[in-house]
């Protein structure tokens, strides 16, 4: 391999130039992922569809990850580039914390970020964007921050609420009549389903709670302890009640008028 | 222009040999000992910035003796190389073997290469299995040797004296606490055999825990925890296990947070 690419490097797969792309590539899109803070941390939820056009193409799949220990991400688009954006991005986050033996601070893990989408710029282009959201504990400020982002690798602070994804439009409006600024932790993971819900209700792309073949939003929470998923069965709980409430209320909680 | 002297290579090699065995024999010893739950590492190093004890990967640490900008270099070459082994194949790819390997290599051609001055440094390469059987320790001398160690090991300054104590009193099975008071034992004797007291705060001392839950298994034992540790004595110890395991469970996610780990 050392000789090839010293003698003929367009031979190795890795060099060959790339074919120029015509169209659109269909590939599993990733939807909706939406986040909320809370006065002890930040939940970060999402559904478990994939779409390809108008074909689910998976029904579980997992599209919220522990960045590092006080930091998740959600990511939606297209999956294949953001799994391994991801995966980029913990080892990152790892690298760092072991080479100089301390943390990145919040901020710094955001605008990494930011800087690894910029770099997918060329392939958002061609209809292949990732488009993440980050949410994590801040050690220094003591609170929970959430970022989201544009393909451009635009970053801003979300303050309260965030979503992203197809069906973040909905999310976001169901958020916002029910978020509050005192909610618990339970609260919030309650209302971020709410709002997966929401959205799965609204966009045919994002999977509601599928109670048939047990699959639920993911849930993770992140809160001065660290990173935390729910389990199955407390994610499950939290649907199933929303589901029960919904089979009398099918729009979800009503929000005053005034 | 003058003629420059022959030296025949074994000279040469002994001369490298003696230099860098001087320079590693200045510092202070580390020790590292199996334990029933992992492998626990012990430095005498007032510092708690400029670690002589460091992560590499989920299951594998590193201590090492020497100059601290060789052996600082050596360590973040071993931390690329694992992470970049982890991010290509798989987590589970990353072995002690191979990283002990590469370190082999790189210290083996710095000795023999007659441009370079020998690295004065010693390291240790240890990796926690699923049971203690599969643990590993690998010693690694300046010369790019590699000794497969089981028990004990000590390096450093005053290792022969340290290992062969070490050697006498380490068994298999023992407690944190048990093994954590033998090795500061065997680092507290004195050339002369005197004995010097050694407190906590002199003390780096790191385990890689096969009964943490994450995934990374390094851990710091730091403050509290640590004269907590040391108080106890070996007896008291054993009844206090189970109560240390649910406790460093508590800490550990704060202290991975402080960015010791």
């Amino acid at each position: 391999m050392d000789f090839l690419g010293e003698h003929s490097p367009e031979l190795l797969p890795g060099r060959r130039p790339p074919l120029p792309v015509q169209g659109t590539i269909e590939a599993p899109h990733g939807t909706t992922i939406v986040a909320a803070s809370f006065p002890g941390g930040v939940v970060l939820a999402g559904d478990r569809r994939a779409t390809m056009g108008n074909v689910i193409a998976q029904r579980d799949i997992e599209k919220v990850f522990p960045a590092d220990e006080y930091s998740a991400v959600g990511i939606a688009g297209t999956a294949g580039l953001a799994v391994e954006m991801v995966k980029l991005f913990q080892l990152e986050l790892e690298h760092f914390e072991k080479v100089e033996g301390a943390q990145l601070s919040l901020e710094g893990k955001a605008n990494r970020l930011s800087t690894m989408i910029r770099s997918n710029l060329g392939m958002a282009m061609q209809g292949l964007a990732v488009v993440p959201l980050f949410a994590g504990w801040d050690v220094d400020r003591e609170k929970g921050r959430i970022f989201s982002y544009d393909v451009t690798g635009g970053r801003s602070e979300e303050h309260g609420f965030a979503s992203t994804g197809s069906g973040s439009v909905f999310a976001r409006g169901a958020l916002k009549k029910l978020y509050r600024e005192d909610l618990t932790e339970n609260q919030a993971a309650t209302a971020v389903v709410q709002a997966l819900y929401d959205a799965a209700d609204d966009d045919s792309a994002t999977g509601g709670p599928d109670l048939a073949r047990r699959i639920y939003p993911i849930v993770t929470v992140i809160t001065d302890e660290g990173f935390k998923r729910y389990t199955e069965a407390e994610v499950s709980e939290i649907a199933r009640a929303i589901h029960e409430r919904r089979l009398d209320q099918p729009d979800g909680p009503r929000a005053a008028l005034l | 222009m003058s003629t420059p002297f022959y030296v025949s290579p074994q000279q040469a090699m002994a001369d490298r040999a003696e230099y860098a065995r001087k320079g590693i024999a200045r510092g202070r010893s580390v020790v590292v000992l199996q334990y029933t739950d992992g492998v626990v590492f012990v430095a005498e190093n007032p510092s708690r910035a400029l670690h002589k004890v460091s992560e590499i990967y989920d299951r594998i640490a590193f201590a090492a003796v020497g100059k601290y900008n060789e052996f600082e270099a050596l360590r973040i070459a071993g931390v690329r190389y694992a992470d970049l082994r982890g991010y290509t194949y798989d987590r589970a790819d990353v072995t002690a073997r191979g990283l002990a390997n590469v370190y082999a290599q790189a210290l083996g051609s710095i000795f023999s290469s007659a441009a370079e001055k020998p690295y004065e440094v010693e390291l240790i390469v240890a990796e926690v299995g699923n049971a203690p059987e599969d643990d590993q320790i690998y010693r690694l001398p300046h010369d790019g040797s590699i000794v497969d160690e089981h028990g004990s090991v000590a390096v450093g300054g005053n290792a022969d004296q340290i290992s062969s104590y070490l050697d006498q009193r380490h068994r298999d099975g023992m407690t944190l606490g048990e093994a954590l008071k033998l090795a500061v034992e065997s680092l507290s004797r004195d050339n002369n055999g005197g004995e010097r007291a050694l407190a906590a705060d002199q003390l780096e001392v790191a385990t890689l825990d096969r009964t943490r839950p994450q995934q990374r298994k390094f851990k710091r034992i730091l403050g509290r925890q640590l004269s907590r540790l040391l108080e106890e004595n070996g007896t008291a110890a054993s009844d206090e296990a189970a109560d240390d395991a649910s406790d460093s469970e508590g800490t550990s996610g704060s202290e991975g947070g402080a960015g010791t780990s």
